[in-house]
């Protein structure tokens, strides 16, 4: 509660709680207010914005309703963030509690493993995996968790380091626990704050990874994916350039929506920390 | 041989030994492990020449656009948020760190498509791509301003992302240091405004900065694919997404090294003009 009225005073924070609300009631609403699917013709191609008012937003070079492919494009957008953050600092998660937790050799395996990962640029290590693996939905969003989870790995293990040798914990320990109660139940709900504000910047990262695969044609070509639309409208960017400009505006305003979230959170849980 | 629309039985057989697939998969790993210590990336299958070679000739287009990105990435970003930081929640303050947060949120790839339809097709100022003007037989300073030309929308639409990202890092540091005691001591001992940001608190709220471009540099190196393949830039980033399209496994792993180890050698220059900037940081 008192969290919750934190929040409420950032007004970065309560702009962006809209502006994601409102990419969540488009993507619920989807189905009902465009039943049909996204993918289908829809009427003459090349229509532009207002010329009919059967297809509000037009239509693209393949005669797909712009509007429909937008609203079922939030839907496939937020669900790769979802999951792939989940991933991504689930991982993270994982290897940076043990790192930070245990020290010594395991930390020093741990990170310079991390550090691997880190030398080689996201963006390239996600079109290795696509080549290796294929470019299905599911391959996709776990892959993008895959690139991801070197900075909340990084995030937790500082944490651990610093809370692990604090005067709670030798006394959890004095009372006899073992490490994965003291892990779990002492340690990480007091190194989560910070963890949940970088969750909604991992899940922006998500968002832009996966709309930019989907704009070089890498993704996933059977889901209607704002990225997908932005590639499909490239080639007739000289003339209707709305084909590319609309879905990159919801890229745009759903990205925004979850670093201005991040912010209200950084705000609430952690007022003295600087998130970037 | 996909490529080629089929063939025999025995020109598989072939192909596989002349590429070594038939042996397992640790034998072909440590093949390829023992060619990289001769500096062998192995042979492109879609330029038929050696994959170094092919990097070699696309890295000089992407230092030049990466440099440039990140010199005005680095330099914008630091005005700007020096600026925010004088006026903390005054206009200027909150129209840099609005323009900041959006500038975050924009896909790099969608800002270098608006921007040709603005400055190519509509005000037609600027050319939409390409790195230099094909045929025009330019030398010297007019191949220089051709080049220049080209790389202007690239460069913008791929530092704006982390312009806001350095501007929002300066504006905090520039917070933090200006209330440190020595600023105080400097303004006690009557030093104008301007000289007290400039040669005290800017060399210190500087170290977060530098530190921050060699953490941001393997970012940047990814998104340079994308950018690279929007203008249509003959770079190390189109030529990772022409190999993944070819098929050409042994360039896109030659290209994840390369990109590994400009990543590490700007990160070890980071750290030197890190220990030039702070002297308390021992050589």
């Amino acid at each position: 509660m008192r969290t919750l009225r934190a929040y409420l005073r950032s007004p970065a924070g309560i702009i962006g709680a809209v502006l994601l609300v409102a990419v969540i009631a488009a993507a619920l609403s989807a189905d009902m207010l465009f039943p049909r699917d996204p993918m289908a013709l829809a009427g003459r191609p090349l229509q532009w914005p207002g010329a009919n008012p059967r297809v509000p937003l037009g239509t693209d070079n393949l005669g797909r309703d712009i509007a429909g492919f937008v609203c079922h494009g939030a839907r496939v957008s937020l669900l790769i963030g979802l999951v792939a953050s989940v991933v991504a600092v689930g991982i993270g998660v994982l290897v940076g509690a043990v790192a930070g937790f245990y020290g010594g050799w395991v930390d020093d395996l741990l990170m310079r493993i991390t550090e691997a990962f880190q030398t080689v640029p996201n963006f390239i290590l996600l079109l290795v995996l696509v080549a290796v693996f294929g470019s299905e939905l599911g391959v996709i969003t776990i892959a993008i968790g895959l690139v991801g989870w070197t900075a909340p790995c990084r995030l937790v293990r500082a944490e651990f380091l610093s809370l692990r040798s604090r005067e709670f914990i030798l006394a959890a320990r004095g009372l006899g626990m073992r490490d994965a109660q003291l892990i779990l139940g002492e340690v990480l709900p007091n190194a989560l704050p910070p963890v949940i504000v970088y969750a909604s910047v991992v899940m922006a990262l998500a968002i832009l990874l996966e709309s930019a695969l989907a704009f070089l044609g890498l993704s996933d070509p059977n889901i209607a994916s704002w990225g997908n639309m932005i590639g499909a409208g490239r080639s007739v960017l000289r003339t209707e350039w709305y084909v590319s400009a609309i879905p990159g505006a919801a890229i745009l305003v759903t990205v925004l929506a979850f670093s201005l979230v991040g912010h209200g959170l950084n705000d609430a849980l952690n007022p003295r920390m600087q998130v970037l | 041989m996909a490529q080629m629309g089929g063939g025999s039985a025995e020109d598989a057989a072939r192909l596989r030994t002349q590429y070594g697939l038939d042996a397992g998969v640790a034998v072909q790993l440590g093949r390829y492990l023992l060619r990289l210590l001769t500096f062998d990336l192995g042979q492109s299958a879609i330029y038929g020449k050696p994959v170094a070679s092919v990097i070699a000739e696309r890295l000089a287009v992407t230092a030049l656009f990466m440099s440039c990105a990140l010199a005005f990435a680095f330099s914008a970003g630091l005005v700007l948020g020096v600026l925010a930081a004088r006026r903390v929640n005054g206009w200027p303050d909150t129209v840099i760190s609005t323009l900041g947060l959006v500038c975050y949120a924009i896909p790099s790839f969608w800002l270098g498509l608006m921007l040709i339809v603005l400055f190519s097709v509509k005000l037609a100022w600027l050319p939409p791509g390409g790195f230099e003007s094909i045929g025009a037989g330019l030398t010297g300073l007019d191949r220089m301003l051709d080049i220049a030309t080209h790389l202007v929308l690239p460069v913008l639409s791929l530092a704006l992302i982390f312009l806001a990202i350095y501007l929002r890092l300066m504006r905090a540091s520039m917070l933090e240091v200006m209330n440190l005691d020595f600023v105080r001591t400097a303004r006690a001992k009557g030093l104008t405004e301007g000289r007290v940001l400039w040669r005290h608190v800017l060399r210190n709220a500087l170290l977060p900065m530098v530190t921050f471009v060699g953490l941001q540099f393997s970012t940047m190196l990814g998104g340079s694919v994308v950018i690279e393949s929007v203008f249509s830039l003959p770079g190390l980033g189109r030529l990772a997404f022409e190999s993944v399209v070819q098929r050409d496994l042994n360039t896109l792993l030659g290209i994840v090294l390369v990109s590994a180890v400009l990543v590490i050698i700007v990160n070890f220059l980071v750290d030197i003009l890190y220990a030039r900037l702070d002297p308390r940081i021992g050589a």
